[in-house]
């Protein structure tokens, strides 16, 4: 069997999965995008209709806070297994990737019950003198809780990343006369920048078109672009203000997802960490 | 002059992990597992709303959720859905896992980029078009529907496992066959497919879970007829206030902390024998 013949043997195989790539994805979002700029002023009047505008501003500050607060919290901890024991760094990894895996419905019913009036969250508060904190169906509690759920993707192409970084070259900086918190802000930090972009990218685009804990947790009052296009979807079932809309959230993160794949590899960093056991690594 | 011990241990004093370091972790593991654990102590109350904290004892949650037809049925249909994704999404994600991994060049590689997409697109983005498509093609709230929307988006989980697994696979196996008088067909499943059933295992148990897990598509393709279970536990919060939803996370919880323990347990018996 030549290596040519491998070749064009090779091709057919891919054709099921372009074709259920192509029936199920690329023709509907072709057909949304139609659809949006048939109609008349569509994407007009999602600058002018006063709402779309609020909404899209209250879901980039949403997102990027829960990326500023899983960027903070994430570092640290993918630093802290890059450091421990292979067996502790087992124990640290599984502890990201079970709830990575748990059921989305149940962590966010986790959430409701923890940020609820009477909740938890509230006699805490209380008991500190804080009586009337109420952060269910507040963007404050949808920020705290989506933190929270999209922490492993920042954790694991953060540890993918700085598991990669040569630890020798602190400590040859240490070795020249550099103090602990210099050699780890001039070394290791410029070496990690990739991981850190990968993560970022990654958290704020899924933030941006985060449907169900909003939902969930916000209120109608405050909502954020998903539950927008939802409404607008099944609510008022106009499909072409709703593709509209979708597409602008579409387009926003697929050039953010490349733009951070081209600083390295976003997109296969994340899925290599989730998708393998473990114990591979 | 210097003890053989010396360089070991100025190496843990030079660089240490700092006692707050480890602190941090600690609070990190704590936020990443507790708020989720708050699910079981709820699984068992008697109460008939979500007040926390609960109150007294009763599998009553439990009870209903395995006797009440509206949960009984949400769950099998999530099996049901789940396990055709699994066995679709896994036998397209390997034939191109494995055409992906033959194949060079800027065309294949746009091909591999393309197949990755559902795990960045938005799910709401996605949802909105699949549910205005499908009300067209009337799939919304059948089977097909279901399995269709869960397999697009569960093969690239199952190409990354299978194309991790052909990392460390030789390709010239596949000649030496084929120099022995195996067709392609057979050589891969003479061949390849033993050497790389852990990617194909890994990959089917994701493409479930991933699917058994779906919400977003899912809410959007439900119909009165035919909903899943995570459907059915967004309506317990939504609308109907039923608190045995606790009791279907709480299951939820542990089947998963099963599933990646149980590699683990198994792995490390295999060892030590």
């Amino acid at each position: 069997m030549s290596s040519n013949k491998i070749k064009w043997s090779s091709w057919p195989l891919l054709v099921p999965a372009l074709a259920l790539l192509a029936g199920i994805l690329l023709v509907p979002l072709a057909d949304t995008f139609i659809r949006s700029v048939s109609a008349p002023g569509t994407y007009t009047n999602l600058l002018t209709d006063g709402v779309t505008m609020t909404v899209l501003w209250r879901t980039v500050v949403t997102a990027a806070t829960v990326t500023v607060a899983a960027l903070l919290i994430g570092y640290p901890y993918a630093y802290l297994m890059t450091r421990v024991s292979p067996r502790a760094r087992g124990i640290l990894l599984v502890i990201v990737l079970i709830p990575f895996w748990t059921s989305v419905m149940a962590r966010n019913f986790a959430w409701i019950i923890i940020l609820q009036d009477g909740g938890p969250v509230q006699s805490l508060f209380a008991f500190f003198g804080a009586e009337d904190v109420v952060l269910y169906g507040s963007t404050a509690g949808v920020t705290i809780a989506m933190t929270q759920v999209m922490l492993p993707f920042m954790v694991l192409p953060l540890f993918s990343t700085l598991g990669g970084i040569d630890r020798r070259l602190l400590l040859a900086a240490r070795g020249l006369g550099s103090s602990p918190t210099a050699a780890f802000w001039k070394v290791f930090w410029p070496l990690s920048r990739g991981g850190v972009m990968a993560g970022v990218i990654l958290v704020f685009t899924l933030s941006l078109g985060f449907y169900v804990t909003p939902a969930l947790l916000g209120s109608p009052q405050e909502s954020l672009v998903a539950q927008l296009l939802a409404q607008r979807t099944t609510l008022l079932l106009d499909f072409a203000a709703a593709g509209a809309l979708g597409m602008v959230v579409l387009v926003v993160t697929l050039v953010l997802v490349a733009w951070a794949n081209r600083m390295g590899g976003t997109v296969s960093a994340i899925g290599v960490v989730a998708a393998s056991p473990p114990k591979d690594r | 002059m210097t003890t053989p011990s010396t360089p070991r241990r100025r190496y843990t004093k030079v660089d240490p992990i700092p006692w707050w370091l480890k602190a941090f972790g600690g609070l990190v593991v704590v936020f990443f597992i507790l708020p989720t654990l708050f699910v079981i102590p709820m699984s068992f109350s008697d109460a008939t709303t979500f007040q926390f904290p609960p109150q007294g004892f009763t599998w009553r949650l439990y009870e209903n959720f395995f006797t009440n037809p509206i949960w009984l049925d949400s769950l099998g249909n999530s099996f049901l859905v789940a396990t055709l994704t699994a066995v679709l999404a896994t036998t397209v994600g390997t034939a191109a896992a494995v055409a992906l991994s033959r194949l060079q060049g800027r065309v294949a590689q746009l091909v591999r980029t393309l197949l990755m997409v559902p795990i960045v697109a938005p799910a709401i983005v996605v949802a909105v078009a699949v549910y205005i498509a499908f009300l067209g093609w009337q799939l919304t709230g059948t089977v097909l529907g279901y399995v269709l929307a869960h397999t697009a988006i569960a093969v690239p989980y199952v190409l990354i496992s299978v194309t991790g697994a052909l990392g460390g696979f030789d390709p010239k196996l596949l000649r030496a066959a084929a120099s022995l008088g195996s067709s392609p067909a057979r050589a891969f499943v003479r061949v390849t497919m033993p050497l790389i059933s852990r990617g194909i295992l890994t990959g089917a148990i994701f493409a479930f879970i991933v699917s058994f897990d779906e919400v977003v598509l899912a809410l959007f393709l439900r119909s009165p007829l035919f909903q899943t279970m995570p459907v059915q536990m967004y309506n317990s919060v939504t609308v109907e206030i039923d608190p045995t939803i606790s009791a279907a996370s709480s299951l939820m919880v542990v089947a998963v902390t099963i599933i990646f323990l149980l590699p683990q347990l198994l792995r490390g018996r295999v060892r030590r024998r």
